[in-house]
Formats: structure tokens, C-alpha cells, sequence
């Protein structure tokens, strides 16, 4: 299973995975139209310090406690992809209550959104990975984890 | 072919099943359904009042689940006994199952105490079941007066599931605060002024101790006047069943870290079971539903001769009430550590170099990582305690913990 990985020895903390992302899940064909003057609601955020900083998103979880404990059974395993059901959330935000990783956040509408690896929207291969200028986020097998 | 049965068909029993699937494809599973419903999501009742959802988007699992998992539901009917000997449940209808593997996954029924005259009472209601929301929805009118026994998790998601579609609705407890099971006397003062702010009124520290049709006595000598009456004083544990076998009970049906009772081949989960707190180190029923699901799989994997433990139950709640987000988790023990940030308040309960427990009021972004230290015990000198306090991020962690989170990247 591919996923998206960080070296946050590379991240430059330029945020641009966040505006990719972010425009890759707007269903828009113009990156201004999409982002100008708007408050952005990506799923991948960076966090860090002055010196360190690296992106966080969905770890598609080997055993993930958000579909576990998501009280809509909104949030599902398919193919190796955690995916919300976006219809059935109701914004009770029990997966940011139990991510680890704090990969969950509300999107505008204050429904639940989260990295699906922008293989169902027009970008089809994670656009914060196509578009980090330092190589710093890549998207690679690297075997299953917990 | 090994036969399942699973008495209950809530959260638990899909965790039960989804557990059993994920060893044995094969085996035949039959669930006892008391509801006439497929399985939904009994939390999201009060978003249903609330318009935030409808009966479909409700269904827990989708239509094709029982058939994809190979599932014979029995729905309205229900278990009467459990012959461990002979391995079998009867049912109510007189029939008989066979079990190679039982789960015991009956959840709870409201606690009604026996108040006077409560059968003079016509519109009084409980708030559990989709039933329940249901029966309630038809007593609901614009100017409906309601009072609403109980200021718990149940009772106030219920008033702010209908507070726009009646006309007011006090809520009264015999504890001198809202959410006492969850917030302390500081957290919840915060939290009662802001649903008082939306429409709601409290009565506490007093109780209902007399109805008379459309007036309830309280405690104090006070009378409320009401059209409808929601009783939410409590839950209790359905564990007659495992009890009468001569299995061994508490509050809930003592379950091992394998949710196996003390009787042979049968096993419990959910909001009828009393499994490890590894939060106070002791077993206690945590009635929620991360927990039903979770102790439901383990009981399934179980069942069907996998092995999976669940040593790291907590309490954890995520409850919001008119967009005001409140989050809690693990047991208030040890120093109380607090954080009053821009938009809410954080408090951390440290002992023995440990996250024992935090109330969140307001910002509660990625506090997901402040439950991971809880559950997974972390030592508080290994990561950044005064970042910690200010801001729940995976800066916290040293680089090599990173490491192994994100990826062995770096």
C-alpha cells in the first residue's frame, strides 16, 4: 500500500502541500478561483518550529481507531484508503478525539475531511506530494504499520 | 463450521462480527435482534430531532452488510436464557440456538427511579433507542413545554436536539452541575452558562420526586410545569442473561482483556460489559461507543480462536452542544495542570509522570494526540510537557519518535 511519507529534514515549511491540497479537493479547474481570499481548509497541515517543520496528513492506519470509534459509521477502510463518508458525519469529531496523529479536521461545512490520497479527485495521485518543491513529502511502499 | 451467536445487534455485535470475519469466512453467525432496525447509530438520535441526519444516513453499516458478512438476524425477538452446559440461548418465540461461541452484546435500558405518580404522567419518554426519538418526535410542537430529568450526556444532547422545536425545555439533576460524569465543578459551570445562553434553563441540585399529570414537585419544593417529560437518569447494564447462568457480575458483565465472561465459550462486549479501565488500572463498564466497537471485535477475533487483548480502554467522550466542542478522556487523578488558551480552557491531570486525563472545553483540535499519550502511557520527561500544555502536535515527540510515526523517513 502506497502512502504519503515526510522528511521533515527536507520541508521548507513553505505550506504550499496545504494550498495543492486544498486545491486538489475543490472540484475547481483554476487554483484562483479555488484559493484567492479564501480561508483554506486543507487536509494536510505543516507543523514545526522556527528550525523544524514537516507535513502531517492521514496515516491510512494498519488498525485505525477512527473507523473504529466513528459513532456514524461514517469512516471506512477500502482498499487500504480511510475514507469518510462525508454524507453520514454529523461533526461529533470522536476521530479527533482518538486520532494519534491528529490527521482529522473539519472541513468549511463542519463536516469531517481527511487525506484520501487524491485518488478520486481530478489530481488522481496525491497532489501535495506532485507539488512540494524540495521532494519532501513522496509517496512510497514502505510495508504496513500501526 | 463453528455456529455464533450474538445476542444484540448494536455497535458491539458489528464489532463482533467484523472481529469474527477477520479470522473465520466460513462460520455461521446468527444475531438476535431485539429492535425491529437494522443496525444504526443510536448517538446519532438526537442529530436525527436535530435534522442533521435521517434514518438512512443513520444505518451504521450499509444494506448489504448482514448478506457480505453471511449474517441470519432474528430481529424482534429476544434471549431469555443461556444454558452454558449445553451451549445453547433460548429465545422468547421458545426456539432454541446452539452455540459454539457465544457474544453477549445487550447494552443497557434507561434507569427509571420509581418516582410517585409518574403513571399519571402521558408524554414521558426515554432517549436510547431510535424508537424512543421517534415516539418523541410525535409529541413535539412549537410551544411544548420540557423537562427534562437528567443533565447528562443523554439528556442534554436531547435538548439540543430539540430545542427548535419546542417552545422551552428545563432540565433538571440531582447533581449540582451539568455533565457530572464527565466535567468537574469549574468546567461545567462554563459549559451550563453556555447552554444557557442558547435557551436552556436548570434547574440543579434538585430532582423530580413527585408527578402529577402536567406538573412535576421537585426536591426543593419548586413545581415545573410540562407538556413533555424525558427521563434521563441513568443507564444500567443489561446482564441478567450471563447472571442467571451463574456467570459473574457487577455493574456490567466482568469481562477478561479477550472480553471472555467467566463462563466457558461465552463472551460480552459493549455498554453491557465491565471490561479494564487502563485509565484507573480496574475494571468498569465505559459506556461508549469507541469502546462497543472495539470490545465487540476483540470478543469476535476471540471467538473465533484469534487472539487479540484490549489493554488500553479509556473513557473518552467528544460531545458538542450548539457548535461548542467538548472533549474528555481517561480519570482526573493526580495534579491539575491548566491551560486557558485563546478560545477555551485545557486541563491536564498528571500523576506518576503520566497523562492520567484532560478536559478540553472549546479547542479541541488534534486532541487526539493528548488521548494517544493517555492510552499508550507515555512518559511525560520524553516528550515537550509545556508545549504539550499549549498546543495538542506531534512536535512534542523527539525526532526518532516522529521517525517511527511517520514513516522511518527521516
Amino acid at each position: 500500500m502506497k502512502r504519503v511519507y515526510v522528511n521533515e529534514k527536507w520541508c521548507l515549511g513553505c505550506h504550499l502541500c496545504e494550498y495543492n491540497c486544498a486545491f486538489a479537493n475543490s472540484g475547481m479547474k483554476d487554483m484562483v478561483l479555488a484559493l484567492k481570499n479564501k480561508k483554506i481548509f486543507p487536509r494536510i497541515h505543516v507543523e514545526g518550529d522556527e528550525k523544524i517543520t514537516f507535513a502531517v496528513s492521514c496515516r491510512h492506519c494498519t488498525d485505525p481507531l477512527c473507523v473504529k470509534s466513528c459513532i456514524a459509521g461514517a469512516i471506512s477502510k477500502i482498499d487500504g484508503v480511510v475514507k469518510i463518508d462525508k454524507t453520514k458525519c454529523v461533526g461529533c469529531m470522536t476521530c479527533v478525539l482518538v486520532c494519534p496523529h491528529g490527521a482529522l479536521s473539519p472541513g468549511e461545512d463542519g463536516v469531517m475531511q481527511k487525506c484520501e490520497l487524491c485518488l478520486e479527485n481530478a489530481c488522481g495521485k496525491p497532489a501535495c506530494v506532485t507539488g512540494c518543491p524540495n521532494h519532501a513529502i513522496v509517496y512510497e511502499e514502505r510495508g504496513e504499520r500501526v | 463450521m463453528k455456529q455464533y451467536v450474538i445476542l444484540g445487534n448494536g455497535t458491539a455485535a458489528v464489532g463482533c462480527v467484523e472481529g469474527i470475519r477477520s479470522i473465520d469466512p466460513k462460520g455461521k453467525i446468527t444475531i438476535v435482534s431485539e429492535e425491529k432496525h437494522a443496525v444504526y447509530s443510536r448517538p446519532l438520535i438526537s442529530y436525527y430531532l436535530e435534522g442533521k441526519t435521517d434514518l438512512e444516513r443513520m444505518k451504521y453499516r450499509g444494506d448489504s452488510f448482514y448478506d457480505d458478512n453471511a449474517c441470519h438476524v432474528l430481529y424482534g425477538t429476544k434471549a431469555v436464557s443461556i444454558d452454558p452446559k449445553k451451549k445453547q440461548v433460548a429465545l422468547k418465540d421458545r426456539s432454541v440456538l446452539d452455540y459454539d461461541a457465544l457474544c453477549v452484546a445487550t447494552g443497557s435500558r434507561p434507569f427509571v427511579p420509581p418516582f410517585e405518580g409518574l403513571e399519571t404522567v402521558e408524554n414521558k419518554f426515554s432517549f436510547m433507542k431510535l424508537d424512543d426519538a421517534l415516539d418523541l418526535e410525535k409529541a413535539l410542537t412549537k410551544d411544548a413545554r420540557v423537562l427534562i430529568v437528567g443533565a447528562g450526556l443523554i439528556g442534554l444532547k436531547c435538548a439540543e436536539g430539540i430545542r427548535d422545536r419546542v417552545g422551552e425545555i428545563t432540565v433538571c439533576d440531582l447533581a449540582d452541575r451539568v455533565l457530572s460524569s464527565i466535567l468537574d465543578a469549574d468546567c461545567a459551570k462554563l459549559v451550563q452558562k453556555h447552554l444557557e445562553a442558547n435557551g436552556l434553563h436548570f434547574l440543579l441540585g434538585d430532582t423530580a420526586v413527585r408527578f402529577e399529570k402536567n406538573k412535576a414537585v421537585m426536591k426543593s419544593g419548586k413545581t415545573v410545569a410540562f407538556d413533555i417529560l424525558v427521563l434521563a437518569v441513568g443507564v444500567r447494564a443489561n446482564t441478567e442473561l450471563v447472571k442467571d447462568a451463574g456467570g459473574n457480575v457487577n455493574r456490567g458483565i466482568v469481562v477478561t482483556e479477550t472480553m471472555q465472561t467467566s463462563l466457558p465459550c461465552v463472551f460480552a462486549a459493549g455498554d453491557c460489559a465491565e471490561g479494564f479501565d487502563s485509565s484507573i488500572g480496574a475494571n468498569r463498564v465505559l459506556a461508549i461507543l469507541p469502546n462497543a466497537y472495539l470490545q465487540g471485535h476483540t470478543a469476535g477475533v476471540n471467538m473465533a480462536g484469534g487472539n487479540e487483548r484490549l489493554t488500553n480502554a479509556i473513557p473518552m467522550n467528544s460531545i458538542g452542544f450548539f457548535g461548542y466542542h467538548i472533549m474528555t478522556a481517561g480519570a482526573y487523578d493526580g495534579e491539575m495542570i491548566e491551560e486557558k488558551t485563546g478560545s477555551g480552557v485545557k486541563r491536564f491531570f498528571v500523576s506518576d509522570k503520566l497523562l492520567k486525563g484532560y478536559i478540553l472545553l472549546g479547542e479541541i483540535e488534534r486532541a487526539g494526540i493528548y488521548t494517544s499519550l493517555i492510552r499508550e502511557k507515555t512518559p511525560l520527561d520524553t516528550i515537550d510537557f509545556d508545549l504539550m500544555k499549549k498546543v495538542a502536535t506531534n512536535m512534542i515527540y523527539s525526532e526518532k519518535d516522529r521517525r517511527k510515526t511517520f514513516g522511518d523517513v527521516v
